[in-house]
């Protein structure tokens, strides 16, 4: 199975605060990988690092090295990094000022890329319904999305994110501001999207992480304390902390 | 059962000062808008809006010096605030910790403060008496002063409570920071900008003060920027002032004009607030 993202001893700090101590995963192309534990672990930072989204808090100090397909990010342009690498948030978040169909090619327009009406409508097409968007939206398209309801809103952010046609598309809690209904077929879009793309998801959510996550990295207080293949994971944990958390003893 | 009683009374004397207190403090309005109707609209007519005002004796004409001037300097002041404006505005908003924006956002502060008066004589030493001439332009700078701190404060206070997921979601896309400012940010904002502008021209268009010796005022229709230049505020000034009923008659449409301007303005920054407001 080959790797498409190594990362290797990060360490990442606020000033004096160290969220993240020396982590390293590897990341399996195709496959949910899903980054587990309480609030406060370090995991969305370590999914923010990898598209160096903490550089925006300032003061942000990382050791270590991440690296995709061999190549370190952190040599590459940020501005690059995010084109290959697309990230969908805790909160849906279309931009409110455009139509569905301007917010699917955000990515384009956004950094002035031009793309011919035909490229446009088939990129359109074919993002939203990898998000399984389309049939709901497709006679819409003209409309801002604030009709859409939070499902139907992260799901257009999803394929906001896929039209750039990321290598890794790194989910940070999708569901936790969506109601039970809309977090499932969120989950459900996940398992089919894994089949084009590499998927990295943070979620605190045990069961949803056994639902859909083919591998597993369980942190607490900023250290990566498993990491391994799911199935494995949550029949027989090799650590107490990582059996004690996901029998609901803390956390 | 006397309690309940009692508490209803309370209840009901309660609102009914309040209610009091709101008719009070609108009543004023109602009266300057009634009084200026009554005084100011009897002597509007087409004449009014198109001539300057006739030498002494002579009966007819208008306000159009001071309606063309008073557009003229609120044009030189929106060209030169609006840009700088919201420029700091979008700055303050985007370095919401650093030393410089704690530094601009208390200037900007002070300068609203600053009294009017004191900010024609600023303009008045800087850029009358270099040029040795009144102008449209000096006018137009002392009021662009004072529209500054609000189109500032303005644009600010819109952007700032614009969740920071939108933005993040643009970087996320691989969008440029200064790109996401001027194509996502500003745009979610831009009612609270325009407002902000629109709410600082209104301010501008009452303002008499920096203007007594910036424009100067101009009994003649001009539309010279670099010549002395009549406006509402300060022609009702000068008549309202004076012993002659023709003038005194022009003071109160001028002032019927001008408070329904500033009304208009400050309707319509309401109104955009309401129907542009981006949804979350």
């Amino acid at each position: 199975m080959p790797n498409v993202l190594t990362i290797q001893n990060l360490s990442v700090s606020f000033q004096e605060n160290i969220v993240v101590k020396n982590v390293s995963l590897e990341i399996a192309e195709r496959k949910v990988t899903a980054l587990l534990g309480p609030s406060g672990c370090g995991k969305t930072t370590v999914l923010r690092s990898v598209n160096r989204l903490h550089e925006l808090s300032g003061r942000a100090k990382v050791e270590g090295r991440v690296a995709l397909r061999g190549e370190d990010l952190y040599a590459l342009d940020a501005i690059l990094v995010r084109c290959k690498i697309g990230m969908v948030f805790q909160r849906p978040n279309p931009f409110p000022t455009m139509s569905i169909y301007d917010n699917v090619l955000a990515g384009y327009l956004l950094n002035g890329l031009k793309l011919s009406r035909s490229q446009k409508d088939s990129l359109v097409e074919e993002s939203l319904r990898a998000a399984a968007l389309w049939d709901e939206v497709k006679d819409n398209l003209r409309r801002r999305g604030a009709f859409l309801s939070g499902g139907q809103q992260q799901r257009l952010c999803i394929a906001r994110a896929l039209a750039l046609r990321p290598e890794i598309l790194l989910l940070d809690e999708p569901t936790s501001a969506l109601d039970p209904k809309a977090a499932a077929s969120i989950e459900e879009l996940m398992v089919q999207l894994k089949d084009s793309v590499t998927i990295m998801l943070v979620t605190h959510n045990i069961a949803q992480a056994s639902r859909v996550s083919d591998f597993t990295a369980f942190m607490y207080l900023g250290e990566l304390v498993e990491f391994g293949a799911s199935e494995k994971m949550f029949s027989t944990p090799r650590d107490k902390r990582t059996e004690e958390y996901l029998t609901g003893k803390f956390g | 059962m006397l309690d309940t009683w009692r508490r209803r009374l309370l209840d009901k004397m309660f609102c009914g000062i309040i209610c009091g207190l709101a008719f009070l403090s609108v009543l004023p309005l109602v009266l300057i808008l009634g009084y200026l109707l009554g005084r100011g609209a009897a002597s509007l007519n087409w004449q009014f809006f198109c001539r300057a005002p006739q030498p002494l004796g002579e009966a007819g004409g208008g306000i159009a010096n001071a309606l063309v001037g008073s557009l003229l300097l609120l044009g030189v002041a929106f060209v030169l605030a609006a840009p700088l404006g919201l420029l700091v505005g979008i700055y303050l908003s985007e370095n919401k910790t650093s030393r410089l924006a704690d530094w601009t956002r208390l200037a900007v502060e002070i300068l609203q403060g600053v009294p009017s008066i004191v900010v024609g004589m600023v303009i008045y030493i800087w850029l009358v008496l270099p040029f040795k001439n009144f102008s449209t332009l000096a006018g137009g700078a002392a009021l662009a002063l004072l529209m500054l701190p609000i189109i500032v404060r303005s644009a600010e206070e819109t952007l700032r409570l614009i969740p920071s997921e939108l933005s993040e979601a643009a970087l996320a896309l691989g969008v440029p920071h200064y790109r996401t400012v001027w194509r996502v940010i500003v745009p979610t904002g831009l009612s609270g900008i325009v407002t902000g502008l629109l709410l600082g021209l209104a301010r501008a268009a009452g303002e008499t003060a920096p203007l007594l010796f910036t424009a100067f005022g101009n009994p003649f229709l001009s539309f010279n920027l670099v010549k002395p230049i009549e406006s509402l505020p300060h022609l009702i000034f000068y008549y309202a002032t004076s012993p002659y009923e023709e003038w005194q008659r022009l003071a109160w449409g001028a002032s019927f004009v001008l408070v329904v301007g500033v009304l208009g303005l400050n309707l319509t920054a309401k109104f955009l607030t309401r129907r542009w407001r981006a949804q979350f």
